[in-house]
């Protein structure tokens, strides 16, 4: 576990290996994925198609759609989802600023 | 395609309650929600979250547990991890579930979508590391994660919950920014009778600020001119409070200042809504059974207008009183002898709201934030640009999206509708009525080409 996170996880549990953007992470098996990920030390989950700013889980409740992270290709709500053995996770592809200026 | 006597989104206090409530009077009912445990937000995980860290929790949490063990007992259907993104007359429900589209019919419909939290609009908000407290609780239920520096910031009695359970957990937040202030407390006493009816509530709060003052967590009131910076993450919390400017350096900033009802189902099927000038908020105008204008939906819950847990409860085993007389399993003599004492409980559950609502208003700088503030996250249009478009001559939030996008991304205005509607009504000199609120359209979550042809189709039911 990192230590060098802004969250602390109350009990431990069995891991499974998760990639996120290419780092390897060991993550409790069946937990929330975007708790997963903050108690790992992982705070910017993607950046924004407008502005390129970066963002974080914000409801936890499958509400502001800002924990969006990449899985097989497929945008998806980290808050929604469950850690399993092998997820290969990513920051979305397509929203870092490509939109043109107005 | 399976056809239900009743289909209620959303296993919350409220969905749970009138499920079980439906069923034990014979209706055939399907119990769709998004997480793969119910419990809703309140009551999140509650079965696995008792056991790990009910201590920390506390008892009104673990009361979850016998609507959960209700609701497994009884003859329900419950559709875990479905989202719901359209319904059709008739009634006709679509959701996702594990990738592909699924459909239900039904005769009656009753929604049980709970609250959001109220939007806060500060600047620096969108920073990663800032969070709703609504979240934090969210975390530490269902996962035992817990911020090790946060500062709370804003209003209400969420705020000092998960402030004491932080406590107990044994990371106690760094402070307490609250934006209520000593006026607001005096406008409240006039509410005095209805809080010393509700005196459970008020006791309970009391407890829970005597356990956050005993860890000597330090709380600033009166909070304005709030701000998070950060480069690239929350860093620090600034505002001024007691005349003294102040800045507290931490890791994650929690903001909550009340928690509203969530409209987006009800709205998409034409249910009316009224501004609540008490709660400021909108609500969808339903009779104390929780019938709606839209004949066969049903609403029950915060998602009728903020009551909490308890009132949800009750509410939902009330509409499904009146679900199942309307249905002919039930006399409405029965109805009524039934619904006494539920009536009963609601009114005195009730009580204590006048005096919250007063004594924990919204903070003002968030419900109408400074120009350059973001107020919606998704495009990034910020408060200057909403009154830009009001000068322009939009008058409603619907025109403004055509000007920039407000609420089009992918919340639909979950977390900006509110304010745009405050900072239009200001501009326009309007009421909130008048001015209105996004018109909300399905799908109300985004659903995936491929989730959509994965979808059963009509043949393959016939050939079931």
């Amino acid at each position: 576990m990192k230590t060098d996170s802004a969250f602390l996880e109350l009990e431990d549990s069995p891991r499974v290996a998760v990639w996120f953007d290419g780092a390897e992470l060991e993550l409790p098996e069946g937990a929330n994925l975007a708790a997963a990920l903050l108690a790992a030390g992982v705070g910017v989950f993607r950046h924004t198609p407008v502005s390129s700013e970066p963002r974080g889980p914000f409801c936890m409740m499958g509400a502001c759609f800002d924990c969006l992270v990449e899985i097989d290709g497929i945008v998806r709500q980290a808050c929604m989802t469950e850690v399993v053995e092998g997820l290969r996770v990513s920051r979305p592809h397509g929203t870092g600023g490509e939109h043109e200026a107005e | 395609m399976k056809r239900s006597d009743l289909v209620i989104i959303g296993a919350g206090p409220a969905g749970m309650a009138a499920a079980t409530t439906a069923a034990e009077h014979g209706l055939s009912v399907t119990l769709l929600d998004e997480q793969s445990r119910p419990g809703g937000q309140i009551y999140r995980d509650v079965d696995r979250a008792v056991e790990k860290r009910g201590g920390i929790l506390g008892p009104d949490f673990g009361h979850g547990r016998t609507l959960t063990r209700a609701l497994r007992e009884s003859a329900v259907e419950h559709v875990t991890g479905a989202v719901v993104w359209s319904i059709e007359d008739g009634f006709r429900i679509s959701y996702t579930k594990g990738g592909r589209a699924a459909q239900v019919a039904a005769d009656r419909i009753l929604l049980a979508t709970g609250a959001l939290e109220r939007p806060m609009p500060v600047p620096g908000w969108t920073l990663p590391g800032v969070m709703t407290a609504g979240a934090a609780q969210i975390l530490l239920k269902q996962s035992g994660v817990i911020a090790r520096r946060a500062v709370l910031v804003g209003s209400g009695p969420l705020l000092y919950l998960i402030a004491a359970q932080m406590v107990r957990a044994g990371t106690p937040p760094l402070a307490l920014v609250e934006t209520q202030s000593r006026a607001d407390l005096r406008r409240a006493a006039r509410h005095a009778g209805g809080a010393l009816r509700g005196w459970p509530y008020l006791a309970k709060g009391l407890k829970l600020m005597a356990e956050i003052a005993r860890a000597r967590v330090p709380r600033f009131t009166g909070a304005t001119d709030i701000a998070i910076e950060g480069a690239g993450r929350a860093e620090t919390v600034s505002f001024r409070s007691g005349g003294k400017s102040r800045r507290l350096v931490c890791d994650t900033v929690l903001l909550h200042h009340g928690v509203v009802p969530n409209t987006q189902a009800a709205r998409s099927i034409g249910v009316a809504h009224r501004w609540n000038a008490t709660q400021a908020a909108f609500s969808p105008v339903v009779d104390r059974w929780g019938i709606t204008g839209v004949e066969g939906v049903y609403i029950a819950g915060d998602g009728a207008g903020i009551g909490g847990a308890e009132v949800a409860e009750v509410a939902g085993r009330l509409a499904s009183l009146q679900i199942a007389a309307e249905a002919g399993r039930l006399s409405e003599a029965e109805r009524d002898r039934l619904a006494a004492p539920l009536f009963r409980k609601k009114a005195r559950d009730m009580a204590i709201r006048p005096f919250l609502d007063a004594a924990f208003p919204p903070a003002t700088e968030a419900l109408l934030p400074e120009d350059k503030t973001i107020i919606c996250r998704c495009e990034e249009v910020t408060a200057g640009d909403i009154r830009r478009y009001a000068q322009m001559g939009s008058l409603g939030p619907n025109q403004t999206k055509a000007f920039g996008r407000p609420g089009m991304g992918p919340c639909q205005g979950r977390y900006c509708g509110l304010t745009v509607t405050a900072i239009l009504s200001e501009a326009n000199g309007q009421t909130p009525d008048e001015t209105g609120y996004f018109r909300i359209r399905p799908p109300l979550k985004p659903v995936t080409l491929g989730e959509l042809a994965a979808m059963e189709t009509p043949q393959q039911d016939a050939a079931e």
